[in-house]
């Protein structure tokens, strides 16, 4: 790399780099220090405060963390990363990958469309399919449960948007774990159930550690994908009464229905600081991998 | 490792080079004519769908063939929305704070204090020009009306009409329940003993008054400012607006016996859909008493045109007066009371061709163009020439423009309005699913001071 940069001379390197530079600055940089600009200022979408914003300082931040609509929101979010991201998509896809590894069969192959299916169709669709799915007048789980006039989104909505989530998510991280699995010599489990070790034996003291670093990578990149998702909105849009409002649709609500740009601004760059924890773990961890030999 | 291969970049290459003189080759039509936009929530086949056609099927083609007759090259374009009425005010907002959007769009007459103090609206004169001031048809609009689009004493938009809040009521049921027809209750209590009535029967749900914030606007529309009016109690009167008043309560504590008494479906109140979905379970047969307004009867119900469409509506569903709480106990003495809301049509002050948008608007307004929105049907519009012509033969359109326009009230044309009504909505959310009355109601009290600016501007 170094050899090529300096073959290339700086001028031509910073030539080469400059577009992207630009792109960056213009849709992520600039936009960033806008939002925390606004975050900092009372901008409604609206009325006097649209046309005369006033900058208030760090109100925004200190109404938001008083609020109890927003730690109620922080408090839905960790649920919904820890139900359906962690435990449900990877732990789920774990699961299946493991479950499918030896199988070459037809079933295989249907378990493998299924859930692929799941993955390929916009989250949109999906949301659509599920609303039609959980409806309390003639929804198929209804019917199918001999439940009518159950409203699911509206009684149980975290684990409406949860059982959503890990349905769509469910594939990816069932193919991770499918190609990671490739990488146990089936030899090594042989030893290991020979010498009489039980399943959770096998996967504890061979499988994981073959397959650690995928396992980091999943429960990362599914737990930043969903801490972001937005989707959710349109099964539920945050209600009843905020029991969903997990911080996407919190930021949608606040900016957009509530026309709070400023305040919605503040919580977002909050939401940015978390996301950079996210990222940084996950940076680190892809430089520990890199290090390793082999 | 080599991301593509020469043919690859190659083809991109050419095909990008091809794509760019394509981009521009839009432009020149803006040189031999001039082009506007119409925008409304409206959409054939689905929200407000015979406005959109309207618009594309007889403003859009005499608008186009007039200007061609005066040597004027003018297109017209049509962008139809068909969203939640709180998504088409975001919509609406974000495209004027980035100054583009359509030359001509509707807004809720409410939302335009808000729309003129962020600058995205300015008065119609000093955008359209002086035509505006002798336009033919200000002397058809009833002073009132015009009300809906001026703010701080200037005329922003052309009013579309107004409207007035009705019980529906399904004549069906309720003669299974053994209730009088043609039924007029007198008091609140009257339609409680109805709803008790009607709750006999399988499968209905008695009573339908929107509440909580899935509503939206609707719940203030609809259901809490009219009851409120129904106590004597205005929401702003007198430089003040009104806190945990005695009359908050009385509609709180209306709220409550309804839907904790099982004469109404709490769900339905918190279904992102749910008002849509109480229209098709009363076409249905299914819901007994519907408070709304007459868009419900025209545009909802109507036989042909409607989203939840009634082939036997003039037979089967009745209408009655908003009772006030008890005879005499509403808003100026009244015994019955309503509100009244309405959209107009304004005029983007970022448009390119300002001139001919005024134009434009104002042949949307015409007493010919307004018959023609109505294709045969009745509906009260702004124009009394148009009114006095269409009303006649339609009962119920008659029935709001004789009995309920006069006892009707409007909501506060100050851009707060939109905040305290959401916090309104959140009290009766918050009855709606089981919290008590008081506790909705000091809370209601303490959101509506923060909005308003303390306490010395909330009274009670």
């Amino acid at each position: 790399m170094d050899t090529d940069a300096a073959g290339l001379g700086r001028g031509r390197a910073v030539a080469f780099t400059l577009p992207a530079l630009v792109l960056i600055g213009v849709f992520l940089i600039f936009p960033a220090i806008w939002t925390i600009y606004l975050g900092l200022t009372d901008y409604r979408l609206t009325g006097l405060a649209a046309a005369d914003p006033r900058l208030v300082g760090a109100d925004n931040y200190t109404a938001a963390l008083g609020d109890g609509r927003f730690r109620n929101s922080l408090w839905l979010t960790v649920q919904f990363v820890l139900g359906s991201a962690i435990i449900g998509q990877a732990g789920l896809g774990f699961a299946l990958a493991w479950t499918m590894r030896d199988r070459r069969g037809p079933l295989r192959k249907v378990v493998e469309a299924l859930v692929l299916l799941s993955w390929i169709l916009p989250g949109s669709v999906v949301a659509f399919l599920w609303i039609a799915l959980l409806d309390r007048d003639g929804g198929t789980l209804n019917t199918l449960l001999g439940t009518p006039g159950a409203a699911w989104l509206l009684d149980h909505p975290m684990l409406s948007i949860i059982v959503f989530n890990v349905w769509r998510g469910t594939a990816f991280s069932m193919m991770l774990y499918s190609a990671a699995l490739e990488n146990v010599p089936p030899s090594h489990l042989e030893t290991a159930r020979l010498a009489g070790a039980s399943t959770f034996q096998q996967l504890r003291d061979v499988v994981l550690p073959r397959i650690k670093g995928h396992v980091l990578t999943n429960v990362l990149l599914t737990s930043l994908w969903t801490f972001n998702d937005f989707t959710p909105f349109l099964l539920t849009a945050g209600g009843p009464e905020g029991r969903s409002e997990i911080l996407s649709v919190y930021i949608y609500n606040v900016a957009l229905r509530d026309g709070q740009l400023g305040a919605g601004a503040a919580v977002s760059f909050l939401v940015l600081l978390i996301n950079l924890v996210f990222a940084l773990a996950y940076l680190r961890l892809l430089r520990d991998r890199r290090e390793v030999p082999g | 490792m080599r991301l593509f291969n020469r043919p690859v970049l190659i083809t991109a290459l050419a095909a990008t080079v091809l794509a760019l003189p394509g981009c521009g080759s839009g432009a020149p039509a803006a040189d031999e004519g001039t082009t506007l936009v119409i925008t409304a929530n409206s959409i054939s086949g689905g929200k407000n769908s015979a406005s959109a056609e309207w618009i594309k099927q007889w403003v859009i083609p005499r608008f186009e063939a007039a200007q061609k007759a005066a040597g004027r090259d003018v297109r017209v374009l049509f962008q139809p929305n068909g969203v939640g009425d709180e998504q088409y005010k975001t919509k609406m907002a974000l495209d004027l704070k980035s100054k583009t959007g359509a030359d001509v769009f509707d807004l809720d007459g409410i939302w335009v204090g808000e729309f003129a103090q962020a600058g995205y609206l300015r008065p119609l004169t000093e955008v359209g020009g002086a035509d505006v001031e002798t336009w033919e048809g200000w002397q058809q609009i009833p002073q009132a009306v015009q009300g809906l689009g001026i703010f701080d004493g200037k005329k922003y938009g052309l009013p579309q009409g107004t409207d007035g809040r009705v019980l529906y009521y399904h004549k069906g049921l309720f003669k299974k329940a053994g209730l009088p027809e043609p039924w007029q209750p007198k008091s609140w209590q009257e339609i409680l003993d109805a709803g008790a009535a009607l709750k006999k029967l399988p499968g209905v749900t008695p009573i339908q008054i929107n509440a909580g914030t899935a509503m939206g606007e609707a719940t203030a529309m609809q259901g809490a400012l009219p009851l409120l009016a129904g106590t004597g109690t205005e929401i702003y009167s007198g430089g003040k607006w009104t806190g945990s008043s005695q009359g908050v309560r009385d509609v709180l504590e209306l709220y409550r016996r309804i839907y904790a008494g099982g004469l109404g479906d709490p769900k339905l109140q918190q279904e992102a859909k749910g008002r849509d979905k109480s229209f098709a379970e009363f076409a249905d047969g299914r819901i007994g008493i519907l408070a709304e307004g007459d868009y419900f009867w025209r545009s909802v119900i109507e036989p042909k045109v409607g989203v939840a469409p009634m082939a036997d509506r003039d037979q089967v569903v009745g209408y009655a007066k908003i009772p006030a709480m008890r005879p005499g106990t509403g808003i100026r003495g009244q015994d019955f009371v309503s509100m009244s809301g309405g959209a107009v049509r304004v005029l983007n002050p970022f448009s390119k061709h300002p001139r001919q948008a005024w134009e434009l608007l104002s042949f949307m307004h015409s007493a010919e163009a307004v018959k023609a929105e109505l294709a045969g049907a009745a509906r009260v519009t702004s124009r009394s020439d148009v009114n006095t012509e269409v009303l006649a033969g339609d009962p119920m359109l008659s029935f709001v423009s004789e009995e309920i326009l006069p006892i009707t009230t409007y909501r506060p044309g100050l851009a707060v309005y939109p905040q305290v009504s959401a916090a309104l909505q959140e009290a009766t959310a918050a009855v709606v699913s089981g919290r008590p009355v008081e506790e909705a109601a000091t809370a209601y009290r303490t959101k509506v001071e923060g909005l308003v600016g303390g306490s010395g501007n909330v009274a009670n």
